[in-house]
């Protein structure tokens, strides 16, 4: 008699049948998408970039360290800023509002920030110290209080009665969580000294102003030294960070950065009090209901134009960024893999993986679309290529330490039967914590030219109609937290591990 | 009046009853140990002592309630924070003050830990933690003191001045423990516990290790 064995092509499993969706979807985005690669002939210039990068030229080193030192400045005062701000929110996080408020703050990118505060501010510290400092203190805020949350009950129990609430935190409930809150400021330090590369793009004096200056003269060769440097920084802040020179770093960050000194209260107060009025109300004597149904017609008009389009493209990129990092992920992580690889080869793999995910993906954004031209597909290899460096890294570690049998297969099947259906909760928890990172990206490139929202908000911006590009970063951040909840709920539904980023 | 008193006390975990009409009072000056098997509602009678005390008490529970990351001192420190200031305390957590260095060594001398002072707790062994919990205990200075299994990872040697160091700083004390020897060399009272009911409770004066072997089914 034939066994009844089930011939569904559905998948019975949870898990695959999410990732196929998510694929489904991304497939179904490649629809909308513009993909295609503008640019006439880019391989000579192509070829041009690459022989540069493989040729440093480390003349310019005044040019180079004054970069670094500038992006160092503005990363370890926001971030110095941002951890305790942020540790102060995370003890009230209980505060519905405090929540809120760090969900939205988070939700807005460091460079749209940046484009706010240089309307305020002009050219100054501040603008690019607080542009680091804001989303950072919402990030550190959410993580604090998670960690705390988790903190071990016991000691707080063994602790006698009538111990002042400050004794209490000190003593039983910060130490249990001071080494995570202490790899965790490790973690947002790098991060911050990618944003703050990245802020040079928008005209502060970070090594993101030197990187756009070299590429647009077709200096290659100091564009490849600016990298390099900027990775040996990256790559070992972790080994000369030390609390006794916490200090003299941040007082010589204060006495570095420029003065700037174009900012005037007067300029910052009209910014909030007018310019980001819809216009029809800023050039209203009194509000009348005519001048209310003007204001719908013109944010009508706004999302109609604008946002709508924006949204749509960046949902669209976003989700195939989304599929292409997962994919691209699980190619990544065996190069870092001891079940794959001997360790010659590993450390090639780690250095690869070192220089994709230290490279910010707008930086990768950036040239790639000088060379192939404005369109998605360039966008798509910078997030993705980025994205699943970050995740390859982390599943690759992962591996090492899962603990399989002597006699286990080897290569494909050793992938397929062993590795794969092991690491599989956990990447996918990543992915989905990376949803979020993925959307916000997207959404800032659109500063380079793909029309993705960042792309209106700084057209608005560069026709000084500030009313809509608030409006605009107003959208974008809600759509971010969407998409936020999304991904929790999706993880939670999953049962994944959300575990910190950090790992 | 009886420091504790209980009447007809039950209490039940998870849906489970384990502690069944307790009745109990004890006297100051009393030292009391409570034996019985694993599961007898040794520690739920202890922790409903402490929760219905009446005066202050040094409680140390079978998981310890020690701060891993912090060291020796700073844990039995913890046993003062109520009676400090919290700025005081917080200079102490940045530079540990030497009054209370020389305070707390002289509590550490007792349960021979002096060596391990500026050592994080969690870097000690088993028996060297449980002592790091009791010299919090200690440090407290209460006239009360509660224990669960305060001796169980402690070598027996140790435990033997351990107990000794216990029920010397205590006026009133209330160990649960396995061990019947120690129980009958430092207790004046001996409360056998079984399925949650008091079966024995009298005098420890004249009775023996064999006595109480039924307790433990032996």
């Amino acid at each position: 008699m034939a066994l009844d064995v089930s011939t569904s092509l559905i998948p019975k499993s949870p898990l695959v049948r999410t990732s196929l969706w998510f694929v489904l979807v991304a497939f179904g985005c490649l629809l909308f998408a513009d993909i295609e690669i503008t640019t006439q002939d880019p391989w000579p210039e192509i070829k041009r970039l690459g022989i540069g990068l493989i040729q440093p030229n480390f003349a310019k080193w005044k040019q180079i360290l004054e970069a670094l030192m500038m992006t160092l400045a503005f990363a370890i005062l926001g971030v110095a800023l941002a951890n305790f701000t942020g540790f102060l929110l995370a003890v009230v996080f209980h505060y519905r509002a405090v929540r809120v408020g760090c969900a939205f703050v988070r939700a807005v990118h460091e460079l749209f920030w940046a484009l706010i505060f240089l309307q305020v501010f002009g050219l100054t510290a501040l603008t690019g110290v607080l542009a680091i400092a804001i989303p950072y203190s919402g990030i550190c805020a959410k993580v604090y209080a998670e960690l705390l949350e988790e903190a071990d009950p016991a000691p707080m129990q063994a602790i006698p009665n009538g111990t002042s609430i400050v004794s209490l935190f000190f003593y039983a409930k910060l130490p249990g969580v001071w080494a995570n809150v202490k790899t965790y400021s490790f973690y947002r330090l790098e991060c911050g000294l990618r944003s703050s590369a990245v802020l040079g793009f928008v005209g502060l004096p970070t090594l993101g102003f030197y990187l756009e200056t070299a590429y647009k003269e077709g200096l290659y060769s100091d564009l490849s030294a600016l990298l390099i440097v900027f990775y040996v920084l990256i790559s070992t802040v972790r080994k000369w960070m030390r609390r006794e020179i916490i200090p003299v770093l941040l007082i010589a960050a204060c006495l570095v950065l420029p003065e700037g000194g174009a900012m005037t209260w007067s300029n910052a107060w009209r910014f909030f009090a007018d310019d980001i009025m819809p216009t029809p109300i800023r050039n209203a004597e009194t509000i009348t209901i005519p001048i209310l149904l003007e204001t719908w017609f013109w944010f009508q008009s706004l999302i109609v134009n604008e946002a709508l389009p924006g949204i749509l493209n960046t949902v669209v990129l976003t989700m195939i960024a989304l599929a292409a990092t997962g994919v691209l992920s699980l190619l990544f992580f065996p190069v870092i893999s001891s079940l794959f690889f001997g360790s010659k080869s590993r450390l090639a793999g780690h250095v690869i993986l070192v220089i994709i995910r230290s490279t910010p993906e707008y930086v990768i954004a950036f040239v790639l679309l000088q060379l192939l031209g404005p369109s998605m597909f360039p966008a798509v290899v910078a997030l993705s290529f980025h994205n699943a460096a970050i995740i390859g890294h982390l599943i690759g570690n992962f591996t090492n330490h899962l603990r399989l049998r002597p006699d286990r297969s080897n290569g494909i099947n050793l992938y397929a039967y062993e590795t794969l259906p092991r690491i599989y909760p956990q990447f996918l928890a990543f992915l989905f914590y990376r949803w979020e990172v993925i959307f916000r990206e997207t959404a800032i490139l659109g500063i380079l030219g793909v029309k993705t929202l960042g792309f209106f908000v700084d057209s608005a911006f560069a026709d000084i109609r500030f009313d809509r590009a608030i409006v605009l970063i107003i959208i974008t951040a809600l759509l971010n937290i969407v998409i936020d909840v999304l991904s929790r709920s999706i993880r939670r539904r999953l049962r994944l591990q959300t575990s910190l980023d950090t790992h | 009046m009886a420091l504790f008193q209980l009447s007809e006390a039950c209490a039940s975990y998870k849906g489970k009853q384990v502690l069944n009409k307790i009745s109990l009072e004890v006297e100051q000056g009393e030292k009391i140990a409570l034996v019985g098997r694993s599961g007898a509602g040794k520690s739920t009678l202890l922790r409903l002592l402490y929760d219905n005390h009446v005066v202050e008490c040094a409680f140390l529970p079978q998981n310890l309630g020690l701060v891993p990351n912090l060291s020796v001192f700073h844990n039995t420190f913890v046993g003062r924070l109520h009676k400090n200031s919290t700025l005081y305390n917080l200079a102490n957590l940045i530079r540990p003050l030497s009054n209370e260095q020389n305070a707390v060594l002289k509590v550490l001398k007792q349960l021979e830990l002096t060596d391990k002072i500026f050592a994080p707790v969690g870097e000690l062994s088993g028996g060297q933690q449980q002592r790091a919990g009791i010299a919090r205990a200690l440090y407290q200075g209460c006239n009360i003191f509660l224990g669960d299994e305060p001796v169980s990872a402690v070598d027996e040697r140790q435990a033997w001045n351990v107990i000794k160091a216990i029920t010397n700083n205590h006026e009133t004390v209330v160990l649960a423990m396995h061990d019947v020897q120690l129980a009958l060399s430092f207790c004046s009272r001996i409360i056998g516990l079984s399925s949650g009911k008091i079966i024995l409770d009298r005098k420890s004066k004249g009775m023996i290790s064999s006595d109480l072997a039924e307790l433990y089914g032996t």
